[in-house]
């Protein structure tokens, strides 16, 4: 049974083992600089399917089978999945569920959807509910920039600090004993609003939910920044990245070198045009289930934190000026 | 001290952090992207003059000649918006490729060419105008209150 600590974290006491790790991504993700981490890369951003919203879901629901199949589950042997996305009612994810015969749980937390599974799926395992658990999240720039913002073909600037949206959908095998990198701590973060409402200024957003959450976790465990390898959030992009910094910095917490961000990790930002950086919930998934789950499977890292960032709000609430609340959760993953 | 004051003093007031994002987030480049909506725009201009001269040219009448021209610049912009151009186009034109009515007609044509999956009513018939619908509502709008004031003031 996990052990809660302070307000808003707990401590595995069977840390749930990561057995495996498995992503798709885009063909643009495919051209950035971690493509030679990713599993598969989509030739076509249709992934051979009519629609968009098609190709996400079947993105999610190839990426989860691809994770069990690298370590020979079957479906039937999955007490849970659970996964989330970014579209209304989360379509994707839960049509990508009717392929995989396995009670499902949806999950939204805009692009905090990857942690929380993660989060989620070792509370199951270690609370004794589960023995194993598959988590996936994912997105596509084109369905998102549909809901959210312009039609692809429009004809519009983006404004410098915006972001791309990843095309990518990562997935997490989850047990209660086996070989990998285990989950040990958990931090589940509280909404914050600190009032901005540009739906493309998005890192500024999730900044100040990024900023609350790690504080709440380094206080509640008793650790500081130079306590972990790495600490990567999910889809700040630049202008939230040096924004959390910032924050952190006034509460007298440094980041410095040990910290980065999926959303500008992605992409090369030099050359891909795509401004502040990725997000989506593709982003945190690829760039851990690619690069740093690896990593820590190799030991090259022993100590990670992975705080997704989420952006929780719809194209209704933007139009009726509503600000946007943020979002994050924290997962620590050790190596063994 | 209660803990709710220990933790306001520590809080960010919105106006506070609305400072501090406007000294971080990257500036819009006004002065390239005025130059760059100017050229665009300009070469739009100018391949429209062209296209009315040539129309002109073969005899059409003045009047004819316009009508005819702002039809080919329609067809021009749909199908570069068609082919996936005139987004790029816009990248970089911004408003220079937005005002023109080549841009009038991409911003109906790239939601009718989403909206296609989802049928041809509740789809293309219902989304098509979602961008461009305002410009008409209020198009239509004004034209008719400047219609009322010449009436009345002529």
């Amino acid at each position: 049974m996990g052990q809660k600590l302070g307000r808003q974290s707990f401590r595995f006491t069977k840390p749930p083992v990561i057995a495996a790790a498995a992503n798709i991504v885009g063909p643009m993700e495919g051209d950035g600089p971690l493509a030679v981490q990713f599993d598969w890369i989509m030739d076509d951003i249709l992934f051979g399917e009519p629609t968009w919203e098609r190709a996400e879901s079947k993105m999610l629901r190839e990426s989860a089978k691809l994770a069990l199949r690298k370590i020979n589950w079957q479906p039937q042997e999955i007490d849970f999945f659970l996964a989330g996305d970014l579209l209304n009612q989360i379509t994707s994810a839960n049509f990508a569920a009717r392929g995989i015969e396995a009670p499902f749980l949806g999950l939204f937390g805009a692009c905090s959807t990857f942690t929380e599974a993660i989060m989620v799926g070792s509370m199951l395992i270690d609370g004794g509910f589960a023995a194993r658990v598959l988590v996936a999240s994912g997105s596509h720039h084109n369905t998102a920039e549909r809901q959210f913002r312009f039609p692809i073909e429009q004809g519009v600037q983006r404004p410098p600090f915006a972001q791309w949206t990843v095309t990518g959908s990562g997935a997490l095998a989850l047990a209660d004993q086996g070989e990998g990198p285990v989950v040990t701590v958990g931090t589940a973060g509280k909404v914050v609003d600190l009032g901005i409402s540009d739906p493309n200024n998005m890192g500024a957003a999730m900044a100040p939910a990024a900023a609350d959450t790690l504080i709440s976790h380094f206080q509640d465990t008793g650790t500081a920044p130079a306590d972990y390898d790495l600490i990567l959030t999910g889809d700040l992009g630049t202008v939230g990245s040096d924004t959390l910094k910032d924050l952190m910095r006034m509460q007298g917490y440094l980041l410095e070198g040990n910290y980065c961000d999926c959303g500008t990790l992605i992409y090369d930002l030099a050359r891909q045009d795509v401004h502040a950086g990725g997000s989506g919930c593709g982003c945190s998934s690829v760039v851990f289930t690619g690069s740093i789950w690896k990593q820590l499977n190799e030991g090259r890292y022993r100590k990670v934190l992975l705080a997704a960032t989420g952006a929780l709000m719809s194209s209704t609430s933007s139009q009726q000026g509503e600000t946007i609340p943020g979002i994050a959760h924290v997962v620590v993953v050790e190596s063994r | 001290m209660n803990e709710k004051t220990g933790s306001s003093e520590q809080q960010l007031e919105a106006a506070e952090y609305q400072e501090l994002i406007n000294k971080i987030r990257p500036r819009h480049t006004f002065l390239k992207n005025a130059i760059l909506a100017f050229l665009v725009g300009g070469s739009i201009c100018l391949i429209g003059q062209l296209i009315l001269q040539i129309y002109t040219g073969q005899g059409l009448e003045q009047q004819q000649a316009q009508a005819a021209t702002s039809a080919t610049m329609v067809f021009l912009g749909a199908f570069l918006t068609g082919i996936g151009v005139y987004d790029q186009i816009g990248k970089y034109g911004g408003a220079g490729s937005i005002v023109p009515i080549t841009g009038f007609a991409n911003s109906i044509v790239a939601p009718a060419m989403e909206a296609r999956r989802e049928g041809f009513v509740f789809g293309i018939g219902a989304k098509m105008f979602t961008i461009a619908g305002p410009v008409l509502v209020y198009g239509f709008l004004i034209s008719v209150l400047i219609g009322i004031s010449y009436f009345l003031l002529r």
